[in-house]
């Protein structure tokens, strides 16, 4: 662990001049008050531009990225993040804009929005569309909401929110965070919802049915129109988590399935960087009859070609977040649509899950392939029989650390035993895709030959597995001045 | 047309699809019912990485940025200092491109950030634990309140009407879902009317939130405030702007439960409005009811210390409905903006930018309230680097005096508050050179010659009531 920047400060070093006022200086405490003047400086480190850089960019370096090596991360879309997109979000008539600007000022921004509005409509399938979710679990969030604010502007007070047994956490999450009692619905042999137990559980009660298409196992609902009706006909809505939504781009769409809210992730599907963990922007869009609910501001086009900001939206669910969303995001993912266009897009998906399959198809001998029907995007595989001889699927994924490559995802979806999760992506190349097979048959001949070396890897990480049980029991969260008392 | 971020070739499509064994793609999509198959898809067609450039270099000029005026617009956003090695090291890919650190051992580097963003946010709040980071400060007051109705077991919150409205506003969104009810406390001269929070707080109460400086540039009197939660039983939620943690004192140090803020002045560019992000701190006793990612010190097999992810039953992709929060993304990547920030600016660097935005601010506005027609909305409160100026004309009228002269004068109160439309929110920071206060103070006072020139020959009796006025 390289020394903490607080640990490295030397009292008197500066990393940057601030200019004097230019004005004549009152005293502070005459200004602030005696009762709200700090007594202390917060105790930030002391540091030249040259040690802060230097400490940052060898934090850097113990980073595995998409720009470093193969991230085949289940359900997360880890695709590289054009450089273009990243010059674009930095121009000043972007970068520098504030959202109070008067909306004269502000036409290219609006533009920009409303076009990408317009985009994810045509690819949802749903034709209203608001920017101001920031994630993926935010946008749900604003559907669920909006979900609950319909059903109570229709004098009905439902009380469930039905979720697939394989769904993503944040679902369950989201529906409990809007009031929701949360009722799991269990998946059939071919990893499906059992449109069965669905009806079984769908009354008057039940407000929405939150559902991944394809879900988390890679395999595209087929039931899905059955599935649309019998929500329906409960007079409850359908919910479509976006976050497999690189499967499918211009081959089929959520609006046309029968679904009444989508959430997108643009940080998955439309390439903006993960940034270590966001930001992220979760754009929804939805059907006529959610549209009154939509968070304010709308942006409007004028009839004169104009863009304006409408507040006027007396059925809105509100505001999620100050301001109209991750604008620099939402510049991102508009130039990689622009960038693709239609073309474009109908080939990322069908990369992507050829992609996959191949993979499924040459690691279907050493691994075992719970459902073997063909995937979408990515596909889930166990290792119940490495398990067997003694390795779990944690040491098989460690394992892969030492070979530059992230693991998959692991133990999920819950209902398969020993679960690894692989997504690699349309924008890996062939001669990728087949080092991470070679390396995933040497690891099964490992388990098989050297089960110790898997079980202690990684060997070539900055750092070994990690004590989580010591971070959980005793939490460290903070650096605190040694020589303070507290 | 071949696209340069799909590396597969025809031919290697053809050999993958053969290893498969399948004979074409639409095998591969046969799942989906043939009836949704096949329309049309209403997006342009593909353009090269030049078009693409032009395209949005086309879109930008449509667009006056801040850097282009002279701008004192604020109100949860602004144009700050950025120095040049931050966005020169949060480029850097290793931390851009990487996901979430859920494998500690390659992801040591944004785990240590995270390790001391959350050191920085608690140091300058005064609270014991800080979170890796909300989606900004609006949703993060709303995660506090909701925290406090978790931890209270009670279901009000009161919200003071100089909070941010539209912070106001997302905590009554999300309360609308759990049905917690949301009360304003209205503002007298302001600031938080202190009597109407003693009439409103009862043993219902989960929370009191307070913003300081608060949406007028007020401070607050928040220790008083504080002490009526605390006697209520409820949680005192304090929302803070981080850069006036540097004068201003730690919302630990009055008795804060939570602390929430926006962190966007901490290096991140204004970016119309996002991505910035949010901060959250608390108590030590309450860090397992705390929202979102928190990243904690461990050793590894080797005995050597080490971060990771922690506390992580809190969590939705542990806990699903059971879990503190559905909140997965944070703003990671704006949050290390704001580690290299605080490192770089540092421990006196902070206190001096605070203190230039401080004096700068006093200067105009005291110099504005000698003129004419012009006067502040509160004056007997203390204001931090935002002040409310209220004209004898409507603030409209002001703003495009001063957008005249190139300059955006600042935020009218109308937008929010009815009846204030001669009041206008006047932001003021470092970025506002003293040339840029007195071409301010000229626009106005250039504007007030012209008009009274234009009324005095037009109409000269007006100007004469004028001057007896």
């Amino acid at each position: 662990m390289p020394t903490l920047i607080f640990d490295q400060s030397i009292p008197g070093r500066r990393g940057v001049t601030i200019p004097a006022s230019g004005v004549p200086e009152r005293d502070l405490l005459e200004l602030l008050g005696p009762e709200l003047l700090r007594q202390s400086p917060p105790e930030l480190p002391e540091q030249s531009e040259l040690e802060v850089v230097r400490h940052y960019t060898r934090l850097s370096q113990l980073n595995h990225s998409i720009d470093t090596g193969f991230y085949p991360l289940g359900s997360c879309t880890m695709k590289y993040n054009p450089k273009v997109n990243e010059a674009v979000a930095r121009l000043p008539g972007f970068a520098d804009l504030h959202p109070y600007q008067p909306a004269e000022q502000v036409q290219g921004a609006l533009a920009l929005m409303y076009d990408l509005q317009s985009w994810l409509g045509a690819l949802t399938g749903l034709p209203h569309v608001c920017l101001q979710p920031a994630a993926g679990a935010h946008g749900e969030l604003t559907g669920i909401l909006m979900i609950k604010h319909y059903h109570r502007h229709h004098g009905n007070r439902r009380t469930k929110v039905l979720v697939p047994d394989s769904a993503h956490g944040t679902n369950p999450a989201t529906a409990a965070m809007a009031g929701f009692e949360v009722v799991t619905v269990q998946s059939n042999e071919r990893g499906l919802v059992s449109v069965a137990d669905l009806k079984a559980h769908l009354d008057d009660q039940v407000a929405a049915f939150m559902l991944t298409n394809p879900n988390t196992l890679g395999l595209f609902e087929e039931d899905i129109l059955a599935i649309s009706q019998a929500v329906h006909e409960a007079g409850a809505l359908l919910y479509y988590d976006g976050a497999n939504f690189n499967a499918i781009l211009g081959a089929v769409r959520p609006g046309d399935m029968g679904f009444d809210v989508v959430h997108q992730n643009l940080h998955k599907t439309f390439s903006t960087p993960h940034g270590g963990g966001g930001p992220g922007s979760g754009p929804v869009a939805v059907s006529e009859r959610l549209a009154p609910f939509l968070p304010v501001p709308a942006i409007v086009r004028r009839p004169d070609g104009s863009y304006a900001l409408d507040f006027e939206r007396p059925l809105a669910i509100g505001r999620m977040k100050a301001f109209f969303g991750n604008f620099g995001v939402l510049a991102r993912a508009y130039a990689y649509i622009y960038a693709h266009g239609h073309e474009g897009l109908r080939q990322v998906s069908r990369d992507a899950v050829l992609s996959a399959n191949y993979l499924k198809a040459r690691l279907g001998d050493a691994y075992e392939v719970p459902f073997a029907q063909s995937c979408m995007h990515e596909f889930v595989m166990t290792s119940d029989r490495q398990k067997a001889q003694g390795v779990n699927t944690l040491s098989i994924a460690k394992r892969l650390i030492d070979f530059g490559i992230h693991p998959p995802t692991i133990y999920f979806p819950l209902i398969v035993h020993e679960a690894m999760m692989v997504e690699p992506t349309e924008t890996e190349s062939k001669e990728e895709l087949d080092r991470f097979v070679e390396v995933m048959l040497q690891i099964a001949d490992e388990v098989r030959d050297t089960p110790d070396l898997v079980n202690s890897a990684p060997h070539t990480a900055p750092i070994g597995r990690v004590d989580e049980v010591l971070a959980a029991r005793k939490p460290n969260v903070r650096w605190r001045k040694p020589q303070t008392a507290r | 047309m071949s696209f340069n971020y799909l590396p597969l070739t025809d031919a290697q499509r053809r050999d993958m699809l053969s290893a498969i064994g399948v004979s074409g793609m639409e095998d591969l999509f046969a799942p989906i019912p043939r009836e949704l198959r096949g329309f049309e898809l209403a997006l342009p067609s593909g353009h090269s990485e030049l078009e693409v450039q032009q395209q949005l270099n086309r879109l930008a000029a449509q667009n006056r940025p801040l850097s282009a005026q002279r701008s004192f617009v604020g109100a949860g956003a602004t144009l700050r200092f950025r120095p040049s090695a931050v966005d020169h090291v949060a480029s850097r890919s290793e931390f851009s491109t990487a996901y979430t650190p859920y494998q500690p051992e390659i992801s040591q580097g944004t785990l240590q950030v995270i390790y001391e963003f959350q050191s920085m946010i608690a140091e300058l709040t005064g609270m014991d634990v800080a979170n890796a980071s909300m989606y900004d400060g609006a949703s993060a007051a709303a995660e506090a309140a909701l925290m406090a109705c978790r931890i209270t077991h009670r279901h009000r919150i009161l919200v003071s009407e100089t909070v941010h409205p539209e912070y106001a506003e997302v905590v009554r969104t999300y309360a609308s879902g759990p049905e917690v009810a949301v009360e304003t406390v209205p503002h007298r001269d302001g600031a938080l009317d202190l009597e109407a929070v003693e009439r409103l707080l009862g043993q219902d109460c989960a929370g009191l939130l307070v913003q300081v400086p608060n949406v007028f540039g007020c401070l607050e009197a928040v220790r008083a405030a504080g002490q009526l939660a605390r006697k209520a039983g409820a949680l005192f939620v304090v929302i803070a702007d981080p850069i006036s943690l540097a004068l201003l004192e730690a919302p630990g140090a009055y008795g804060a439960d939570i602390v929430v803020g926006d962190g966007q002045g901490l290096g991140n560019p204004v970016s119309f409005g996002g991505p910035h992000l949010g901060f959250m701190a608390t108590r030590q006793e309450h860090v397992r009811q705390l929202p979102g990612r928190i990243c904690g010190m461990s050793v590894d097999t080797r005995g050597k210390p080490c971060f990771t992810l922690t506390l992580q039953a809190r969590e939705q992709h542990i806990r699903r409905e059971k879990a503190a929060s559905n909140i997965c993304s944070n703003q990671a990547l704006n949050a290390l903006v704001a580690t290299l920030y605080l490192a770089l600016v540092g421990k006196t660097g902070l206190v001096e930018l605070a203190s230039v935005s401080v004096q700068r601010a006093h200067h105009l506005a005291d110099r504005l309230v000698g003129m004419a027609g012009l006067e502040l909305a509160f004056p007997s409160q203390r204001f931090f680097n935002e002040f409310v100026l209220r004209a004898d004309r409507p603030a409209d009228r002001v703003l495009a005096e001063l957008a005249d002269r190139g300059i955006l004068g600042g935020v009218p109160l109308s937008r929010w508050y009815a009846g204030s439309e001669r009041d206008l929110l006047v932001t003021v920071t470092e970025t506002n050179s003293p040339e840029d206060l007195d071409a301010y103070l000229a626009a106005l006072s250039a504007s007030r010659r012209s008009s009274a020139q234009e009324r005095s020959v037009e109409v000269p009796a007006t100007a004469v009531d004028h001057a007896t006025v």
